[in-house]
């Protein structure tokens, strides 16, 4: 008796999810819950000495790297400028290499679905290259030097950007486009006028983003021998010069911050 | 002249858009097409630029079979069919004349056109096409900073810049107030009369197709239901259109107001 009252009362107030999706989501929550408790354990386990132990070498090491050598700037200044110019070429060469396969890479313009498939498929497989696995590569082919180092941000910035870009073109206001295409314009100019105007800001806001993240990686592909400051900071840390490496590190944080700056302030004027 | 002859066509998910239409259009006429949603009004009408496809008969326009036409022909079909939107499908981040230039598209080269380098007189005739409506003092205002009339009108310039010889209107005025929308079918009216061209509106006000169309087709289920000059309609005609009474919201109203 009262077992019926109580689902007579369920069928008067329903839960908000079926009790289906409920289960799945109590289930899929526990098995990650899970999977975090025995990544945890085993981390652990393999750390050697515990969180005490690195503690107290972590002022040990610190001290060594005091006070940063202010001499040796004149000398780095070359290098970094090498990795902003790195950065710089990647990322315009990225950029342009990205407008086709970013509009191939697009369901709403590219209807023939073969070709869609094949550049998506080809951009996924191109980001699943991480950049310090591409710069081994390049230098491995080319020796070490810039430019290999470019080559490397090209392929891993033309990952980033043609997706991003890809996908703010399937967001895009389609009506525009039908009408051009019924007043007559050819594919080209559906694209340069119906789709370019309303994808323009967000295009230079990506760019953007992605020129401060390969500055930043830049740096990175220099310790495998892919040029500019890394390899600097590489060889520094490699003869323990560590006040010249804090140098290093001190110059490579100012010109990053400098440069997210100015492009921060770019992309807000932009949207 | 546009002729359907038996035009049929069938989505791909198997809904019938059009089920054996006959209809004569003379060059110059006004013709309102009138149903409800669904009734396959906004096929009927892009059938005729090739936006849709029929799947059966054929489609006649200057007497050129359309139906089985590809990309060049096509390209120079469109250029001779302008086309007016329910949306306005402006390129909202665009200003008022590089939208009003786009309807020159079909006549410039690729080129030409994705530097900018529209002919003297294209330009000219953008300017004169916004005058036309009214709208010349916005020339350099980006599009989404106009009210929706104001961009109907824009867009109304942008089919004119094209100087078709047909002009079909998708419901050009169902997102429009009273007013403004008695305001755009008299600019389509005018341009009907001054310049002879051939203008289809779809509507589903049946008082502004009365007062605005020289013959009206009434459609039902992908079907003609009635094909005549207004003068022999009356409310009547529309419940059989319709199917059912004529209702309220059936009516626009407001042209007293405009």
């Amino acid at each position: 008796m009262t077992n019926e009252n109580n689902s007579l009362a369920e069928k008067k107030t329903p839960s908000i999810y079926p009790a289906k999706i409920k289960m799945q989501i109590t289930v899929i929550f526990f098995v990650i819950l899970g999977i975090y408790l025995f990544s945890m354990y085993w981390t652990q386990k393999e750390m050697v000495g515990g969180f005490a132990g690195a503690l107290g070498n972590m002022f040990t090491v610190i001290e060594k790297f005091f006070p940063p050598n202010l001499n040796v700037v004149p000398a780095i200044w070359g290098p970094m400028v090498e990795t902003i110019q790195m950065a710089i070429i990647a990322t315009t060469v990225a950029s342009i290499l990205t407008i086709p396969l970013a509009v191939l890479a697009a369901r709403n313009v590219t209807t023939f679905k073969p070709l869609y498939y094949t550049t998506r498929t080809f951009l996924n497989i191109l980001r699943t290259i991480p950049d310090l696995v591409l710069a081994v590569i390049f230098v491995g082919l080319f020796g070490i030097g810039l430019f290999p180092g470019i080559l490397a941000l090209i392929v891993f910035s033309l990952g980033i950007l043609a997706k991003l870009i890809s996908e703010t073109i399937e967001s895009v206001d389609m009506n525009p486009l039908e009408a051009m295409r019924a007043s007559g314009g050819n594919v080209y100019q559906v694209i340069w006028y119906g789709l370019v105007p309303q994808v323009l800001p967000q295009f230079t806001s990506l760019v953007l983003y992605v020129f401060e993240i390969n500055i930043r990686a830049s740096v990175v592909l220099g310790y495998v021998g892919a040029g500019g400051i890394g390899l600097i900071l590489n060889q520094q840390l490699g003869f323990y010069n560590y006040p010249n490496a804090m140098m290093i590190i001190v110059l490579i944080f100012i010109v990053v911050i400098v440069i997210e700056y100015i492009s921060n302030k770019l992309r807000e004027a932009l949207i | 002249m546009i002729e359907f002859n038996n035009v049929g066509l069938v989505y791909p998910n198997g809904t019938e858009g059009l089920k054996n239409i006959n209809a004569t259009i003379k060059d110059g006429e006004f013709v309102v097409i009138v149903g409800l949603s669904g009734a396959g009004k906004s096929t009927f009408i892009r059938s005729i630029n090739r936006l849709v496809t029929p799947t059966s008969g054929s489609l006649l326009v200057d007497s050129e079979d359309i139906i089985n036409y590809h990309s060049g022909d096509l390209r120079k079909l469109r250029t001779k069919i302008g086309m007016i939107f329910q949306n306005y499908n402006l390129v909202k981040r665009s200003n008022v004349l590089k939208n009003v230039l786009a309807g020159r598209l079909g006549h410039t080269g690729t080129l030409r056109s994705i530097f900018s380098l529209f002919k003297k007189e294209d330009i000219g005739l953008a300017y004169e096409s916004l005058k036309r409506v009214n709208i010349d003092e916005k020339i350099y205002n980006r599009a989404d900073e106009l009210s929706g009339g104001q961009q109907q009108r824009v867009s109304i310039a942008r089919v004119l810049t094209q100087k078709p010889k047909y002009i079909l209107a998708d419901e050009p005025v169902a997102s429009l107030d009273p007013p403004t929308s008695h305001q755009v079918m008299t600019y389509l009216k005018k341009i009907n009369k001054e310049d002879n061209i051939t203008t289809i509106v779809n509507l589903h006000f049946i008082d502004m197709a009365m007062e605005y169309a020289d013959r009206i087709i009434g459609m039902r289920a992908g079907e003609i239901v009635f094909d005549g000059p207004v003068s022999e309609v009356s409310e009547k005609t529309f419940e059989e259109i319709y199917g059912r009474s004529i209702r309220e919201d059936d009516l626009r109203g407001g042209a007293d107001e405009s």
